[in-house]
């Protein structure tokens, strides 16, 4: 493609619209327009000037606004469409296998249909991120095809132009002028804030250019936003786990190397409605019970530099801290926050030995059931040994009790009792709903006494280094939006002609009626032309011709 | 405006077009490299050297992983409700036996539970091989151990050979022994 020449001589890259020394409309689509296309300032959007090799074309395509939409589009498609099953990290399950028949047997064949497109994990999947990243790309290069050439032209406008250009704008004046019309009309420009700029008849007056870079200041924040999200995916950026930790227990803290954390203890506590609650009676009689506080209280351990894994021994007390919901325990970088619990699980039981027939005690005894002991010695020379112990009791496998988790849920114990009555020792099977003596009778039996219970704490570890770039992006997003929404780029151009005559015209980006105003303070100050809307006139006209036709 | 200029230009704006094109490309393709793999960053892999740690077997005596450099180590991550774990046991102590003279050591990693529980299986089962316990879980965090059984093969070089997850026979245990095994 060839440069086109205007006719004032100027040289204009081609595709460009309106000449960008004078303004003379420079194709014939655009000379037959009443009204000038000042979106980019008539510049050639430098995208659809070269279409040559294959590095232009996906330049071009990326470059159009229609595919940016487009893309936009297909992700608000896509993202719902994630929303409506559970995403795979909300399924009660941890295998793929178990993800998968969880689908199926929850949601059936539409499950099925869903897991197998793959939509359980849709967020995470290749060409969600591929369309985020192209709508990046969209972004950008879309961007640097406007700015770049609008940039130029704005910053090398002209002060006159073609009676054709100011003839195309949408506010125009024509009409007689004194000597000083020229002179008065920038004093009082000046005095509204306008740059103006003369150039031998004419003057140009400019108000608010910087309002024409906001799209493009809030589309980096888009960029720096969507670089923070993809920091979270890099290892060490993003961490979000969960830990459970029961009363008394100490556990390394998942990705969150060398610190250690101990649970002091789980505490819920609800609003009584009495003394300074009394007030709030009425809505508990109403409801029942109403939390007032989770909290957990730990301790914060490190295991000094160098130190390895396993070696608890030397590990420093950082901090003793209170969790509770909406107040997270921060160290490091890391929060944690309360976020769970699970009350009374077992932690102890105790029993009593009995002489069946006569219900003769010969002692007490308490289990651990975190740490049980091996013998538990009672009065009078009597002993309880501990054979086996089995937390969960899931039933015998080959005559074998086993235990379906760590955790103790139903407690199993194998027991020898030996009193002086019973030397060679009785043997017997205990579990919460029943005894077994797969011995033979017994004279003795534990006796069920009582337990003690431990709450447990469902905490979620989390990292998140991205925080600042995110807000960094929000910002300059919010600045780009108010740069091109609460400011307006007006500019004025005002000729006096060979024959003492005014010929003004005005355009603005947004915000006609401001400046109308301005306009209207200057024409009383210079006595200008009276000047009109041609948009206004024209649809005045539709719709004149509108109502002649019906 | 001459046609060699016109041309350099041309060239300027292609390579211009393709570099800033290979920059968002090779942004968007290692995001989706490390989302794809997001769940094996943080998991060992075959090659990577083992992470050392120290922790205290039945005996009270302390095991450290790098004291064993030089012997082949079979790390076994168990516990006693998990069933496969039990029904491995026997084998990899009969195995034991016939390895550890060649330099193949047993090291079973037992996942936070009592001394109690661990002792009685212990001599029920008549294991040979060290049992330690990883109190706090901090081993098992920093081996990011999910299902059990897993066995970590670590080469006499202290390198990962191998990662099995779920139970072995006795003649995996066997080979997998063999591979470890110092020269």
């Amino acid at each position: 493609m060839d440069k086109l020449i205007c006719k004032c001589g100027h040289e204009n890259p081609p595709g460009t619209i309106l000449c960008e020394s004078c303004g003379r409309p420079l194709n014939e689509q655009e000379q037959d327009k009443k009204l000038a296309d000042m979106r980019y300032e008539g510049t050639a959007r430098r995208s659809q000037t070269y279409n040559k090799s294959i590095i232009d074309k996906i330049w071009n395509f990326f470059s159009s606004v229609k595919v940016g939409v487009g893309i936009i589009i297909i992700l608000l498609i896509a993202a719902a469409l994630g929303t409506i099953l559970p995403q795979k990290q909300y399924v009660p399950a941890t295998t793929e296998a178990d993800i998968e028949a969880y689908y199926t047997d929850i949601y059936g064949s539409v499950g099925t249909v869903y897991h197998a497109l793959g939509f359980h994990d849709l967020y995470n999947s290749f060409w969600f991120i591929s369309l985020v990243g192209m709508l990046a790309i969209s972004l950008i290069i879309a961007s640097l095809d406007r700015f770049v050439p609008l940039y130029k032209s704005l910053k090398n406008q002209r002060v006159l132009r073609h009676s054709s250009f100011m003839h195309k704008q949408r506010i125009v004046a024509e009409g007689p002028g004194d000597a000083d019309t020229l002179k008065k009309a920038e004093e009082k420009l000046t005095g509204l804030k306008y740059k103006v700029s003369t150039d031998k008849n004419g003057l140009l007056a400019e108000k608010g250019r910087f309002s024409r870079w906001g799209p493009y200041v809030n589309h980096i924040g888009l960029i720096i936003f969507l670089f923070g999200v993809m920091l979270r995916m890099m290892p060490g950026f993003y961490v979000d786990e969960t830990l459970w930790i029961r009363e008394g227990e100490t556990r390394a803290i998942p990705d969150a190397p060398g610190y250690v954390l101990e649970s002091k203890g789980f505490t819920l506590e609800t609003y009584t409605g009495e003394g300074e609650e009394e007030k709030f009676g009425e809505a508990i009689d109403r409801v029942g019970t109403v939390a007032k506080n989770y909290q957990t209280d730990v301790v914060l351990y490190k295991i000094p530099e160098g130190a390895l894994p396993g070696d608890t021994a030397d590990m420093e007390v950082v901090e003793e801290h209170a969790i509770r919901v909406n107040q997270p325990f921060k160290f490091d970088g890391y929060a944690l926050y309360q976020m769970d619990f699970q009350q009374d699980e077992l932690k102890t039981m105790s029993f009593e030995l009995q002489n069946k027939e006569t219900s003769e005690s010969r002692g007490e005894l308490t289990i651990d059931l975190v740490n049980p002991e091996t013998t538990y010695e009672l009065e009078d020379g009597s002993v309880v040994e501990l054979l086996g112990y089995y937390p969960d009791f899931s039933g015998f496998e080959n005559g074998e009790p086993q235990t379906a988790t760590p955790l103790p849920k139903n407690p199993g114990f194998l027991v020898k009792m030996t009193t002086p009555d019973t030397p060679d020792g009785e043997t017997s099977f205990i579990t919460i709903q029943n005894t077994v003596e797969p011995l033979g009778d017994n004279d003795y039996k534990l006796a069920f006494q009582g337990v003690e219970t431990r709450d447990a704490s469902g905490l979620t570890v989390r990292k998140d280094r991205t925080l600042p770039i995110l807000g960094l992006g929000g910002l300059i997003f919010m600045i780009g939006v108010a740069q091109g929404m609460y400011f307006n780029h007006r500019r004025f151009w005002i000729q006096q002609q060979a024959d003492g005559s005014i010929l003004l015209a005005g355009h603005t980006n947004k915000n006609w009626f401001g400046l109308k105003k301005d306009l209207d303070q200057v024409t009383e100050h210079a006595s200008l032309p009276t000047y009109r809307d041609q948009q206004e006139d024209m649809e005045a006209q539709e719709k004149r011709e509108g109502e002649q036709l019906t | 405006m001459s046609t060699e200029k016109k041309s350099n230009k041309k060239k300027n704006r292609t390579i211009m077009r393709s570099v800033i094109l290979l920059l968002l490309v090779a942004a968007i393709g290692y995001t989706i490299y490390n989302s794809v793999t997001a769940d094996e960053v943080e998991v060992l892999k075959v090659g990577d050297a083992a992470p050392d740690f120290t922790l205290t077997d039945l005996d009270g005596e302390t095991h450290k992983l790098s004291d064993y450099e030089g012997q082949g180590v079979f790390l076994n991550f168990w516990g006693t409700w998990c069933e496969p774990c039990i029904k491995e046991m026997p084998a990899m102590a009969s195995q034991f036996e016939v390895y550890e003279d060649q330099g193949v050591q047993v090291l079973a990693v037992n996942i936070a539970q009592s001394n109690f529980e661990v002792e009685t299986f212990a001599r029920q089962y008549g294991l040979n091989f060290p049992i330690v316990i990883d109190r706090d879980k901090s081993v098992m965090t920093a081996y990011n151990i999910r299902p059990l059984p897993t066995t970590m093969l670590v080469n006499p070089q202290g390198e990962i050979q191998r990662i099995v997850t779920g139970e072995m026979t006795e003649q995996d245990i066997a080979g997998f022994m063999e591979e470890i095994k110092p020269e």
